[in-house]
């Protein structure tokens, strides 16, 4: 459920990279340098399989992306994986949830039209009946001094 | 026996009246004998859920993890159209135009409401603001949140949305909204104590018919709406998640 981006999808200039998801699919990424603002006073919220496969979105996910629900919906999550993230911070992510606990981070995340925006977000597990089905994350306006402290930092990690 | 109901302390004073008719249909409805208490702050409610005095509540989204997760409540409905939204409003001559220009010291005006208290800094977060380093102002009602705009004792407000719009028009000509909240999936909602469970399902089918009837509509305009949505487990726990993810 995940195919390479195509050229006539993206807005601008753009370049073009190789990533490895989930550690054996490999997806052709192509990235702008444009920016899309976080909106005010909104979240962003998905759901996943405890695979990491996502199962529920919100609106503003959708809009922020740039894809549409079915294109999402049974998607994994590395779909929004951007190149200028370290796979650290991922790892670090599935290895406090898998614990059982809340994972918190910024994240620079790639739109389908190439574009990136910048979320605070917050991963949990869901529990029921003392089972974890899935994941939720809810993401919110990060501050630009954080963003600027990650844009620093980032490069440094991988 | 008579069970205990009672309402988040964040309800809107107007509705005060609409609370105790709704009591009344209830114990016609239920046959059960039920005790409408009203508490003033969030404090007493909360001592009064620990004691397990509380049978129905018309619970906050804050209190509903809490409610769920360690007294074994259960949801049944929630307010048709109704969603907890927080406003950041400044006084109209205050020159900032962005929360990203507000600095650390400035003095926050906000109620004892916990889910608004917590939208509105999420709020403030992109400013580099938090606990540690505003100074807050706490307020007994929204009004007095304006107010202390309107006098300048305060250089930022914390408003439940629903509040705010409230407002009459001269104060809030006074002041100006920097950010409203669009969460739309935080609600408070009617839940069910261990003891009443039993009675559950009839409980909400007579509050889900409610809104077909003109007569028991008329009861709920006076909380404020017009009819009960079914609230299912998953849908509470769904709000509790997301919850736990803002409270840091
Ligand atoms: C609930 C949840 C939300 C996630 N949100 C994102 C996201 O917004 N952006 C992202 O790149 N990865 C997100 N991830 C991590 C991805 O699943 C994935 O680990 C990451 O993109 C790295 O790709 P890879 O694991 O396929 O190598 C999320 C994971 C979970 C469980």
């Amino acid at each position: 459920m995940i195919s390479d981006m195509k050229a006539e999808d993206i807005m601008g200039e753009y370049k073009e990279t190789t990533l490895n998801l989930y550690h054996s699919i490999s997806r052709k990424v192509l990235y702008t340098e444009i920016e899309t603002p976080y909106p005010d006073g909104k979240l962003i919220v998905s759901t996943t399989t405890p695979e990491g496969v996502i199962t529920h979105v919100n609106q503003s996910f959708i809009e922020m992306s740039g894809y549409t629900e079915e294109e999402l919906i049974g998607a994994p999550h590395s779909i929004l994986r951007h190149p200028d993230m370290p796979p650290a911070a991922f790892k670090d992510l599935w290895d406090t949830v898998k614990r059982g606990e809340k994972w918190q981070g910024f994240v620079k995340n790639l739109r389908k039209d190439g574009g990136y925006y910048w979320v605070k977000a917050t991963v949990i597990p869901n529990v029921r009946h003392g089972r974890v089905v899935g994941y939720t994350s809810v993401r919110r306006k990060p501050s630009r001094t954080k963003v600027e402290e990650c844009i620093k930092l980032y490069p440094t990690l991988f | 026996m008579t069970f205990m109901f009672t309402v988040s302390p964040d309800f809107t004073p107007d509705h005060l009246s609409g609370w105790y008719i709704f009591n009344t249909w209830l114990q016609k409805q239920t046959g059960e004998g039920i005790h409408l208490e009203m508490y003033n702050d969030f404090q007493n409610q909360r001592q009064a859920i620990e004691d397990d005095k509380v049978d129905l509540i018309y619970a906050n989204p804050f209190d509903a993890a809490m409610l769920v997760r360690e007294k074994g409540f259960q949801p049944l409905v929630k307010a048709e159209g109704v969603a907890d939204e927080a406003i950041i409003a400044v006084n109209a001559d205050n020159a900032v135009e962005d929360v990203a220009h507000l600095s650390p010291g400035v003095k926050v005006a906000y109620t004892e409401d916990p889910d608004v208290q917590m939208m509105g800094m999420i709020m403030l977060e992109p400013g580099d603001l938090d606990g540690n380093n505003i100074k807050p102002q706490l307020c007994d009602s929204y009004v007095l949140v304006a107010k202390h705009l309107l006098r300048g004792d305060a250089d930022v407000g914390i408003f439940l949305a629903e509040a705010y719009d409230d407002l009459s028009s001269v104060i809030k000509k006074q002041l100006r909204v920097l950010v409203r909240s669009q969460i739309s999936v935080i609600h408070h909602a009617l839940m069910i104590g261990p003891k009443l469970q039993h009675r559950r399902a009839d409980i909400e089918a007579a509050l889900l018919a409610m809104g077909q009837d003109e007569k028991t509509r008329g009861v709920l305009n006076s909380l404020g709406f017009s009819a009960w949505n079914k609230v299912d487990d998953e849908e509470m726990e769904f709000m509790i998640d997301l919850m736990d993810t803002l409270v840091i």
